[in-house]
């Protein structure tokens, strides 16, 4: 398997290979001086902008992240500094305000960001992955003027599917979208949408004839002022400084010409994107993992001493530090893979599904491990630890259930059976 | 001032501030196997000056120029350096080679007079040998003003005249001069931003030269021989007292009172 998989990629042109970097490196003459890079090197730009972040993070958003928790609200003094660091325009090309950088660039911000704060990640992550993908993707060029330079630079975006009777079962949605000539008329609501609150664009999907099922769901860009309301905010088990609303659309009007890709198409436009978002929630559970895992081994190490030992010299304890070390590996290697074989314009649903699924359930061990490790002080809420544990639930849920995730990856192994 | 302002940073690509070093195997150096590096905090201030100096006085500088002399890793921190506003960047290359501080000021004079440099900006010491001497090496080679250890530089670019604050004993001293002339940076004098993303993809497209020692006309075999590095002796345990009274007694027991 390995094997063939290297002579079908090496036997490619050079160009053909979308590691920008690893072919730089890679390919020094000739095709037979060919090596594989491992998975987790980065491009030059890569490792810079992860530094980037990773300062952003400690310096902007940890002194404000416990403080964002007890307040159920993100300060927007952290929201500003995610756009000035240019974090929320990370692959709007440069002619629309972005970096034009890479996808995998997307993840890693998330995953730096999630080290510190998961609630400042999924805003980031939302943002990124699924609007300023949709609008970049499926926006026509009137739309990508209008709105990419304002979500790379200004304001925040929600995308908004789910509905109260409609979570897993997304495309049974029932907000309605009626033409009315020169413009359209939207009426219904949405539930548990991430940053409503701050958000100031709204891709919403609306179906144009329920007649026709799914193939009449349609994606719109609305700006707040046209009317999106906010009906009420969730108040939740973790991240809770991200905002989950409730939205109500009462005869909300929407110019025509706001609509994502073709009328219809907008189940299509929501699966692909939540594929890849995926990926960036993954991300967001690993950093989550690490963060929990740094604090509790410095603790384990360099804090605390029992019985007249630093507490990390058990072996009882050591073993389980080492296996979240390979917990942690194991999701990263998948996450990242998949990232890139999403850069590489290869499929990756399933790869998606499962580093989400995987990376959720690392999250949940370790950071539940890492607030035993530190004991008493763990469960307090002078130590970040009781807040990792509650963050990573939530990887479980959106965008796409642990059991969402499943079937999709035994969905792909029955169609290879059959 | 006649001529605009043309800075020169040159910058060192170090092991990590938060890295704990550690002596490597065969007593020669430092271990650098997968230890992260970063750009000496005191160039990245270096950095920092530059780049406030070239916002604050629109039109006033004309260039600033990043140089690193190291191998080619140490493209990193020129382009980091890159995205924090530099304009252009030299990597002189001297392979893994480690080179002495008269050595890099030898190839820093040759490059700041190629370039017409009329100020350079470096860090006072490397966090890695904290030798403290390029800058001043540098000075003597140019036979140009300078100051070390800023912590506020204060330039009147209509008469060239700079005016630097540094720490001394006790206390400041404010001095001042004029350009051409060398700065070296303390850790009071700033404190650098961060590349922004959207930076970090420009600095791809600017200049960055490698060129040689030779070119340079430097000879970069060192005059100083390493005998050994050798960790420093382990604190011996401390003991526990009870009380003030047999504190005393073990002080006394010991000689120190
Ligand atoms: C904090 C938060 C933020 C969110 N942000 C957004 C957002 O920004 N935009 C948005 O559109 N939505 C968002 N959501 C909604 C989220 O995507 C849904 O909650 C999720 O898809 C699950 O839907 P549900 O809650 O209706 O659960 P249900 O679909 O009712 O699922 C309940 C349980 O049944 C299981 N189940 C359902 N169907 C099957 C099946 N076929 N086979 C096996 N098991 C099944 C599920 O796995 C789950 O365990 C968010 C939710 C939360 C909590």
């Amino acid at each position: 398997m390995q094997a063939v998989r290297f002579i079908k990629q090496a036997a490619r042109p050079a160009a053909k290979v979308l590691r920008p970097v690893a072919v730089s490196r890679a390919f020094s003459s000739s095709a037979a001086t060919f090596t594989r890079s491992p998975v987790l090197e980065f491009s030059e730009e890569e490792e810079l902008f992860k530094e980037t972040v990773a300062k952003f993070a400690q310096e902007v958003v940890l002194p404000k992240s416990r403080a964002m928790d007890e307040a159920e609200q993100m300060d927007p003094e952290v929201v500003q500094g995610l756009f000035d660091t240019g974090l929320m325009g990370i692959e709007t090309p440069e002619e629309y305000g972005g970096a034009g950088a890479s996808f995998t660039s997307a993840i890693i911000a998330v995953e730096e960001l999630a080290k510190v704060d998961a609630s400042t990640a999924v805003l980031n992550d939302v943002h990124s992955t699924l609007v300023n993908t949709l609008v970049r993707t499926y926006g026509s060029d009137a739309i990508k003027e209008k709105y990419l330079p304002k979500l790379a630079t200004k304001c925040v975006g929600s995308f908004c599917l789910s509905e109260s009777s409609s979570g897993s079962d997304a495309f049974a949605l029932k907000t309605r979208a009626e033409d009315k000539g020169d413009h359209w008329l939207i009426n219904g609501s949405k539930m548990w949408i991430t940053n409503a609150g701050e958000a100031e664009v709204f891709l919403i999907f609306a179906n144009v004839d329920p007649s026709k099922g799914y193939k009449g769901i349609t994606c719109f860009i609305a700006d707040k002022d046209m009317g999106v309301q906010i009906a009420k905010k969730e108040k939740k088990l973790g991240i809770r400084a991200s905002s989950t609303c409730v939205l109500s659309f009462d005869d909300l009007q929407i110019p025509k010409e706001n609509v994502l890709g073709e009328v219809g198409t907008g189940y299509k436009i929501a699966i692909n994107c939540l594929n890849e978002g995926r990926i960036g929630i993954a991300s967001q559970m690993i950093g989550i993992a690490q963060g929990a895992f740094d604090r509790a081994t410095d603790y384990a190490f360099k804090d605390r001493k029992q019985f007249g030992k630093y507490i990390g010299e058990f072996q009882g304890m050591q073993f389980q530090i080492a296996q979240a070390a390979i917990q942690i590996e194991a999701a990263r290697l998948m996450v990242y893979n998949t990232a890139r074989m999403k850069e590489a314009g290869q499929p990756f649903v399933t790869q998606a599904a499962m580093c989400k699924y995987y990376a959720s359930e690392v999250a949940n061990q370790v950071a539940g491990k890492a607030v035993e490790w530190m004991g008493g002080v763990g469960f307090t809420r002078e130590e970040p630890l009781e807040k990792f544990m509650r963050d990573a639930k939530i990887g479980q849920i959106y965008e796409g259930t642990s059991n969402i995730q499943l079937q999709t990856i035994a969905k792909d192994i029955m169609k290879s059976k059959s | 001032m006649s001529s605009k302002l043309r800075i020169m940073v040159p910058v060192k690509r170090a092991i990590d501030f938060a890295v704990k070093p550690r002596v490597n195997s065969a007593k020669t150096g430092v271990e650098t196997a997968g230890v992260k590096f970063s750009i000496n905090p005191f160039d990245d201030i270096a950095v920092e000056e530059a780049v406030k100096i070239k916002e604050a006085k629109k039109g006033a500088v004309e260039s600033i120029h990043v140089v690193s002399a190291g191998s080619s890793k140490a493209q990193e921190v020129l382009r980091q350096s890159l995205a924090k506003g530099c304009d252009t960047s030299t990597l002189i290359d001297v392979g893994d080679a480690s080179v002495e501080p008269l050595t890099v000021a030898k190839m820093l004079a040759k490059l700041a007079e190629e370039d017409k440099s009329n100020l350079i900006i470096l860090g006072k010491q490397a966090i890695d040998d904290d030798s403290n001497h390029t800058g001043q090496m540098l000075a003597g080679l140019l036979n140009w003003p300078q100051v070390t250890a800023a912590s506020k530089v204060d330039i009147n670019e209509s008469t060239g005249e700079v005016t630097v604050e540094h720490e001394v004993d006790g206390g400041f001293e404010t001095v001042s001069a004029s350009l051409p002339m060398i700065i070296t940076t303390d850790l009071r004098l700033n404190t650098p931003r961060y590349a922004t993303l959207p930076n970090i993809m420009k600095a791809k497209k600017k200049p960055l030269k490698t060129v040689k020692p030779a070119d340079l006309g430097v000879d970069i075999a060192g005059r100083l021989e390493t005998v050994s590095v050798s960790e420093p002796p382990p604190r011996p345990a401390g003991i526990k007292v009870n009380s003030v009274d047999e504190l005393i007694a073990k002080l006394k027991e010991r000689g120190a009172l």
